[in-house]
């Protein structure tokens, strides 16, 4: 096996991390663990499970071995310390604010997000005393502003959805280690194919599995990476992690942890009290997945760019906003942060406005009118009536999904038939 | 050797070879690291003892506390040592003076001294800084991948069972005597 010198490459580790033969039978594809708990050796061993002094499984709720093996392979894929999965991208998000956040902190966040990460900074965070602050992406001075001495943490996603903005990470890294506190990535539509944020100064990594890293569609998921690059004990803003805990007789888990506390204290303080643990099924079949994910993403990228360049060329449509296009306001960001292509989600606008957009989508034939993103099949959507509805219509044109704007997931079919498909939708009377 | 980046046979080496391991420096309190890889490394079979003066002539896990390493009544294979940077030379240099002399001196994660292992080294000691011996061997026995940590590791050969618990692994046959 590779030397300790030798650091295997992306395709290796999307295989192979995290993923030794099973311990027990030899089986070499990972087993789906379908248990809830697992037997302890007897009472001591029970006691140092429970009391973190050792490692192992107790409950499926805390950990589970299927659960790990995608814990660690996102985790050696984004040059993480550690992993943690939970039942969906939303889910992951609960449980990074709720290690750092206490009732009435604030967070710093892009206004340029998946729509449904802004209601749940606008409402259901604001329920906990968690209180989001907008900034924007396309002003740096903005995130500057925003920070306050009750700033806990800067969250932004490396490639925007729907809009195909590309943040700049290490900018905003460095307004978030002047201001002492991490920066949190949503690295979901870039996956770490495209863009690794921690190597731009991102302290944690945040992604939906259901997108691009399942990548076929079938299985809700979510999961948090621990850069291992931020000092919890620096100050006392922190105490999930830098304080003695009463759930845990005392511990106090960066001291005990190291580079990997925010992680465990994210699994067991987190995960443990809050709830949403992931199924082992589903994470059997996103470790799968990413067993492809190289293949795939170029793939997606390819297709995506001879989409966008096909569509900036037709009469029905007003602008193709896709960061791969020459041209395009974020090409130059896209070219720093994700040179093997911009991904495979991006929005157009049709002259016809929101009737055109309804059209579009009623005619596709090969495009499936859905809400999720990532497949291997085409995705198409209108956000202004779907996913960005419970927007007002200020927030769905800063959102980039106004009314005329369409959101396209391009999947692995062939090119031409992709562009055929579209073609049909636009043509359609 | 290169005190940023230890290659893992380095490590593998010294896990798999010393047997008896003196922990300078534990606290006697349950929630505290350092009875956290006292225990931890005790359960995994290595013969552990406590040197702390505070605790001398108590016991602590069952192991009778020694209050210097000199008091030590058998030899020592390895000196693990959690203190402050600025309080490890004077360990070190107690240690070197031991008959037999130890293999290897190790400093907890956040601890450095470059005199220290220098001094070791020249000496023909093995040193390992800012690591922790608890965590070093989850990762290369691959226990620490239940916790979804990354283990930097990959193989296509099974962890094997340490043979004393289901939840117990070994640091494996391969590389028993892993060098640098």
């Amino acid at each position: 096996m590779p030397d300790a010198e030798r650091t295997p490459g992306f395709a290796t580790l999307s295989i192979h991390a995290g993923a030794k033969p099973d311990p027990t039978t030899g089986a070499r594809v990972t087993p789906i663990y379908q248990t809830t708990s697992f037997v302890f050796d007897d009472v001591d061993h029970a006691a140092a499970l429970f009391g973190l002094q050792t490692f192992g499984n107790i409950y499926t709720r805390i950990g589970n071995p299927t659960c790990a093996v995608l814990e660690e392979r996102v985790a050696a894929l984004e040059g993480g310390t550690a992993g943690l999965a939970v039942a969906s991208g939303h889910a992951a998000q609960v449980i990074v604010l709720h290690a750092l956040m206490t009732p009435g902190d604030e967070f710093v966040a892009s206004k340029k997000l998946y729509g449904g990460s802004i209601n749940q900074f606008n409402h259901s965070f604001k329920n906990f005393g968690w209180n989001v602050v907008w900034a924007d992406p396309d002003d740096l001075a903005s995130f500057e502003k925003a920070v306050s001495s009750k700033t806990k943490c800067i969250f932004i996603e490396s490639i925007a959805n729907p809009g195909g903005v590309i943040t700049d990470i290490e900018a905003i890294s460095k307004i978030a280690r002047k201001a002492g506190v991490p920066l949190i990535v949503d690295n979901t539509l870039a996956t770490p194919y495209l863009c690794k944020p921690i190597d731009y100064g991102a302290d944690i990594i945040v992604h939906s599995l259901t997108k691009f890293l399942g990548g076929h569609g079938n299985s809700i998921g979510g999961l948090i990476v621990d850069g291992g690059t931020f000092n919890w004990s620096r100050d006392k803003k922190y105490p999930m992690l830098s304080e003695p805990r009463p759930e845990y007789q005392g511990i106090i888990l960066h001291e005990t942890f190291g580079n990997f506390a925010f992680a465990i204290a994210c699994r067991v303080l987190g995960l443990r009290d809050l709830g949403p643990a992931l199924s082992p099924f589903n994470a059997f079949l996103v470790i799968t997945g990413i067993e492809t994910l190289p293949l795939r993403m170029q793939r997606h990228c390819d297709n995506t760019l001879a989409v966008a360049e096909w569509l900036s060329k037709r009469p029905e449509v007003a602008w193709v906003s896709y960061p791969g296009l020459p041209g395009d306001k974020y090409h130059k960001l896209a070219k720093k942060y994700s040179p093997k292509g911009a991904g495979a989600v991006f929005t157009f606008g049709l002259k016809g406005g929101y009737d055109a957009g309804v059209k579009l989508v009623s005619n596709v034939k090969l495009f499936s009118h859905l809400a999720n993103i990532g497949d291997t099949r085409s995705l198409i959507i209108h956000p202004a009536s779907t996913t960005h509805r419970q927007l007002s219509d200020a927030q769905k044109v800063q959102a980039g999904a106004g009314p005329d704007v369409v959101r396209l997931s391009v999947g692995l079919e062939d090119p031409e038939d992709i562009i055929a498909d579209l073609e049909l939708g636009l043509k359609a009377k | 050797m290169n005190h940023d980046n230890y290659p893992d046979n380095y490590i593998r080496g010294i896990l798999n070879t010393v047997k008896t391991i003196a922990m300078v420096g534990i606290s006697p309190k349950e929630n505290r690291p350092s009875y956290f890889a006292f225990k931890y490394l005790l359960e995994r079979g290595y013969h552990m003892i406590p040197v702390n003066p505070g605790q001398a002539g108590k016991s602590i896990l069952n192991q009778t506390v020694y209050a210097r390493l000199s008091d030590i009544p058998e030899p020592v294979d390895m000196v693990d040592i959690f203190r402050a940077s600025e309080h490890v030379l004077p360990v070190v240099e107690e240690a070197l003076k031991l008959q037999p002399k130890p293999q290897v001196i190790w400093m907890q994660l956040t601890i450095r001294n470059e005199e220290a292992a220098r001094l070791a080294e020249a000496e023909g000691l093995k040193v390992v800084m800012n690591r922790c011996p608890k965590i070093e061997y989850g990762r290369l026995s691959s226990e620490i991948s239940w916790m979804g940590v990354n283990s930097r590791t990959l193989s296509s050969r099974r962890a094997q069972n340490l043979g004393t618990g289901v939840q117990r692994m070994s640091l494996g046959a391969t590389n028993k005597k892993g060098d640098n």
